[in-house]
């Protein structure tokens, strides 16, 4: 705290969309946080932008209609934006700048921390290798989740995305972990939408061991900037210093990039491609590398980001560079929406690249990691097999192709599809990749070795004609 | 501390304003506000200096205190590099995690180099010799693997006065001392400071004659880079870009290697951190760390650190090369270095070029890629910088400008193909957009240590491989049944091509890396096999009795049944293809006889 702190000016010298310009006051720092009380006595917060001797530009978060340049006094803080931290923050719901929305009084804090919080020392960092279940088989499986990883979901507008962020809080755990909590920063979502998670958050129990931050859609610009930094921050102590396992869902991503975009414009600021802003790379890796474990500290913070491609464009910015600082994406399939398949996992573009060193023996099970590449090796003739029968049509197939057709379709029912209360062990989820094994032509098992084959593989039952022929090749 | 030389009007983000009172230069290294934080002044305007900070700029005040260092940013150049972890300014991450924590804090200043550490030094000059820049006053054995030739720095020559005895000395400690023709004597060290945006001088730039050897086959064969050539590597994300670097990481015979992340992932250089100590240099039985330095400026640490980080990592990578050494500078990824310059260009209101990049982009990129080449050091040795350069285009689109001038200052682009990704084909690397401007520098050295073979095959298997790529069009329209025989075999050799040379798994114990012999004879195998093919359809054999023949399989295996010490079992491959090639058909010519 320095001098400046509680220290009253009145009047503004200008006002632009989210941000306020004062004349200089003296000891006002970069980012400092301030408070400004309107003429009919409601107040905002907001934060110093810039400040130079003589003026200094404040973003304000929350509504300025109706904000005056004469009467609107303005307090200094004399610190940057802080959030009050303690393990009373579990159970409870706040707005997007971190006060109480659920009607209780302010929960008990131990420490106030300021909200962009610290980088990680990269050579602190421990790497991630424990498995995150989600009990949904296709990202279990095929875009298996670590505690530390960020892993967003791409999604695009209309797709059941809501109801997998449901299925993912109300299942996730660690297998062995007790301490598990999950955040939850609501970036922009309608009411509607919000409300719905409300609900099901307190209908669910899960609100007990979460945190939700609820930046609404007709909430500021300037306030969604600072939602997931809230978020995080209680993430991080409760990660960092309660030792416990948190997964953050930041939900949706590219509300917050539109945010971002128009405090630039605002601004004034050049921008680079369609509009947003050149540092719009750096600003959400702030967000996303606060994922992490570090050495000697026994929690995690792991992040799934929720972000809709505008028009289901994948190289729009927001994805793209989402993409380029995010571990892994899953992306959801419009086309496999429409087939009735829930998730609707597209496997092929799904990824997450820390996963093979936190399956397998000791840590999911011995032939996951195999399991996995077969999996995605055959549907990747599935794929192939599929077009060639749109251009040349079913019956010029050959054998091998119409098997791998008939497999792409058990794949989507007896795999991929899943109710959304339905919670999959991984050994489920395997034992069900094993039986569509038997289905795949057998001399195209490359990807499992001889004695997973052995194992695994089931024997007789309905699913049996690739049994046989299995044996006859080796 | 001394007085403020000057101090801030105004504070925007990375970016601060200072009124000075002292004169200061373009360029200089200055700190600023109570905690020191440290900046560089990038734009001088009357007595108003404009400087980006490189740590967290929250809290400064308008009126804090500026002080100048007297000098542009540099580093320290000295044994102890190796095995490092550096941030963009050359902070040791590894040392400060020791006295800050988990987390970074701000206005840290340690020395880059151990100050405490002993190194066994031995002289190699006697004293009254007379000495130029780049001559060898002695040796300190830096690791197991690698002598630090201690030189005279550049810029200075003259008439060694002393030279220290054999035995332990501190970085900072005097070795020697230089009288010049006129003018008091220098100091030299172990250690030596170096201003890390001017290139080092050497004596005379050569042309590019030695591969510098990857081990990947679609690289050595196909793509070749030389050592001090310079190489980009675009590739929208989850094309493999990282998986690559972290190969060549491995894998590339160079005797250094700095690996420059540059504004990427945490997870992903502690992933390199754990795992390059237990990794073995494949030619020094030793653990690789020991060869490598490594930059870390993650993507959520201050932009303007990151754009110096590319031109830290090449200052330590010249100065390895002064020594007569081979350094490999990975670089992952100049587009964010370069975002990091257009946020900076952003904040000073610069006039943009094309999406919103400066317009001085090429020029920059220009001059870091200039800083590659295979030279005749200052001490008369030959030594080298390669850079490898990954591109993070965005939205994948490679006209994008980070790409196109890259393009225009390297001599090879080794193009990463989404689909080749998401069926799981690595490296994919793209053989229609690829290309190398070496490969015809490169074939004495191939014809002269590996094979005759390697310039003619690699011509024919690209011609087969460009082919096969227009015959798909064709395919996907008629119908493959209705191509003739001669174009079935070259689309089935094609896809032999990319299963058996092209795909190579960085998991494979035998594959993960393949020597140059054993790259020059699997290719000759497989144009064996297609030479045998047109043979035999010229008999009349059908494409599929071909195709159908054992060896094809054991064609499309072989690189992961024999590994680069079993090169005789693909001998007896190629005798197996003559067999088969020529009792291939027989059977269906029987039966249709009969």
């Amino acid at each position: 705290m320095t001098a400046i702190a509680g220290v009253e000016y009145t009047g503004l010298t200008g006002l632009r969309g989210p941000l306020a310009f004062i004349e200089a006051v003296p000891g006002l720092a970069f980012h400092d946080q301030v408070e400004l009380t309107v003429a009919d006595g409601t107040t905002r917060a907001g934060r110093v932008l810039g400040v130079s001797e003589r003026a200094a530009v404040i973003e304000i978060f929350g509504p300025t209609d109706g904000l005056t340049l004469g009467s609107t006094r303005v307090r200094f803080l004399g610190s940057p934006l802080r959030l009050g931290v303690g393990r009373e923050l579990l159970g409870r719901t706040f707005d997007g700048m971190g006060r109480p929305r659920d009607g209780l009084p302010p929960p008990l804090v131990v420490e106030e921390r300021p909200i962009e919080g610290a980088v990680i020392n990269p050579c602190r960092r421990e790497y991630p290798r424990e498995f995150l279940e989600t009990g949904v088989s296709a990202i279990d499986l095929l875009t298996s989740v670590v505690l530390g990883q960020k892993l967003p979901i791409f999604t695009e507008a209309g797709l059941p995305h809501d109801a997998l962020v449901m299925q993912i809080v109300q299942q996730a755990h660690a297998p062995g972990v007790e301490r598990f909590a999950l955040v939850f920063a609501a970036l922009g979502l309608p009411r509607p939408v919000a409300l719905r998670y409300e609900e099901a958050f307190r209908a669910s129990g899960a609100l007990g061991r979460m945190v939700a931050f609820m930046n609404l859609a007709d909430d500021s610009a300037a306030e969604r900037l600072i939602t997931p930094r809230c978020a995080l921050t209680a993430a991080e102590y409760l990660a960092f210093d309660c030792g416990v396992h948190v997964l953050v869902i930041l939900h949706d991503i590219t509300n917050y990039g539109e945010s971002l975009r128009e405090v630039s414009a605002a601004r004034g600021e050049v921008p680079s491609r369609k509009g947003y802003p050149g540092y719009l790379y750096s600003d959400l890796a702030s967000i996303f590398e606060r994922a992490g474990r570090i050495k000697g500290r026994p929690g995690s913070l792991t992040m799934m980001p929720i972000v809709t491609m505008p028009s289901g464009d994948v190289t729009h910015p927001i994805p793209d560079l989402t993409g380029y600082v995010t571990e892994g994406q899953i992306i959801l399939d419009r086309a496999l929406d429409r087939r009735g398949v829930y998730p609707p996992v597209a496997v092929l573009p799904s990824l997450s690249r820390l996963m093979s060193d936190g399956i397998g023996a000791g840590r999911t099970r011995e032939d996951h990691e195999d399991a996995a590449r077969q999996l995605y090796a055959a549907c990747a003739r599935v794929e192939r097999a599929r077009s060639l029968a749109s251009i040349i049509g079913g019956d010029e197939l050959s054998e091998d192709e119409r098997r791998y057709l008939r497999f792409g379709d058990l794949f989507e029912t007896t795999f991929l599809r899943q109710d959304p209360r339905e919670a999959r062990s991984i050994e489920d989820t395997l034992s069900r990749a094993w039986r569509l094994f038997a289905e795949v032509p057998a001399a195209d098992l490359t990807r499992l070795p001889a004695d997973l084959i052995a194992r695994y593989l089931p024997h007789g039952g309905a699913a049996s004609p690739a049994r046989s022929a299995l044996e006859a090749a080796r | 501390m001394t007085a403020p030389a000057g101090h801030l009007i105004e504070i925007s983000g990375a970016l601060v304003r200072a009124r000075c009172t002292a004169p200061v230069g373009l360029n200089e290294v200055v700190y600023v506000g109570d905690d020191r934080l440290v900046g560089e002044v990038i734009a001088l305007e009357g007595d108003v200096a404009t400087m980006q900070v490189y740590e967290e700029t929250a809290g400064l005040s308008p009126g804090a205190p500026v002080e100048l260092s007297g000098g542009p940013l540099s580093v320290t150049l000295g044994p102890g590099l190796l095995g490092a972890a550096f941030d963009g300014i050359q902070r040791p991450l590894d040392r400060l995690a020791l006295s800050q924590g988990d987390f970074l804090g701000c206005g840290q200043h340690l020395a880059p180099l151990a100050p405490d550490r002993l190194w066994e030094f031995r002289p190699t000059a006697a004293a009254g010799a007379a000495v130029h820049a780049g001559d060898e006053l002695g040796v300190v054995r830096e690791t197991d693997s690698l002598d630090h030739r201690i030189l005279v720095p550049p810029g200075i020559a003259g008439t060694l006065v002393d030279i220290a005895a054999p035995g332990a000395y501190r970085t900072s400690d005097r070795l020697g001392r230089v009288q010049p023709a006129s003018g008091a004597t220098v100091d030299v060290g172990l250690a030596q400071r170096w201003r890390v945006r001017v290139p080092r001088p050497f004596r005379q730039r050569l042309h590019a004659t030695t591969p510098l050897l990857t081990g990947q086959r679609v690289l050595d064969t196909f793509f070749p880079l030389s050592c001090g050539s310079a190489a980009g590597m675009p590739g929208g994300f989850g094309t493999g870009k990282t998986v690559m670097q972290h190969e060549l990481c491995r894998w590339a015979r160079a005797d250094v290697i700095v690996f420059v992340g540059c504004g990427e992932r945490g997870n992903e250089l502690t992933e390199m951190l754990w795992k390059l100590p237990d990794l073995v240099d494949p030619r020094s039985g030793r653990p690789l760390a020991e060869r490598t330095i490594l930059v870390a400026n993650t993507s959520n640490m201050p932009v303007p650190a990151r754009e110096a980080s590319i031109y830290t990592g090449v200052t330590m990578a010249e100065y390895y090369r002064d020594m007569g050494y081979h350094v490999l500078l990975l670089a992952d990824s100049t587009s964010r270095w370069a975002e990091a310059l257009r946020e900076i260009s952003g904040r000073l209101g610069e006039i943009p070029a094309e999406e919103g990049y400066p317009s001085y982009l090429s020029s920059r990129l220009a001059a870091f890629y200039e800083r590659a080449g295979r030279v005749v050091t200052l001490g008369g040795r030959e030594g080298s910088v390669t850079i490898i350069s990954a591109i993070s285009p965005a939205g994948g689109d490679l006209t994008e400008p980070v790409t196109r001038h890259t393009q225009r200052f390297t001599g090879c682009f080794w193009t990463l193909d989404k689909r080749l990704a998401e069926a799981r084909g690595f490296p994919a690397v793209s053989v229609e957009d690829s290309y190398s401007m070496v490969s015809a520098d490169l074939e004495p050295w191939w014809r002269d240590e590996v094979s005759p073979d390697w310039a003619p095959h690699r011509r024919e298997a690209l011609t087969v491989l460009e082919e096969a790529a227009r015959l798909r069009h064709t395919a996907r329209l008629v119908g493959e049944d209705s191509l003739p025989d001669r174009q079935r075999l070259v689309l089935r050799v094609a896809e032999l091509f990319e299963e058996g040379f092209l795909r190579q798994s960085a998991y494979d114990a035998k594959d993960a890396s393949c020597s140059p012999a054993r790259q020059v004879r699997l290719l000759s195998l497989l144009l064996d096999f297609y030479h045998r093919g047109l043979d035999a359809l010229g008999r009349s054999v059908p494409v599929r009795a071909l195709t159908a023949l054992p060896v094809v399989a054991a064609l499309a295996r072989a690189k992961s049944t024999f590994g680069d010490d079993e090169i005789a079992g693909l001998d007896r491959l190629a005798i197996q293809i003559a067999d088969q090639c020529a009792s291939a058909g027989k059977a269906e010519m029987v039966e249709a006889v009969s």
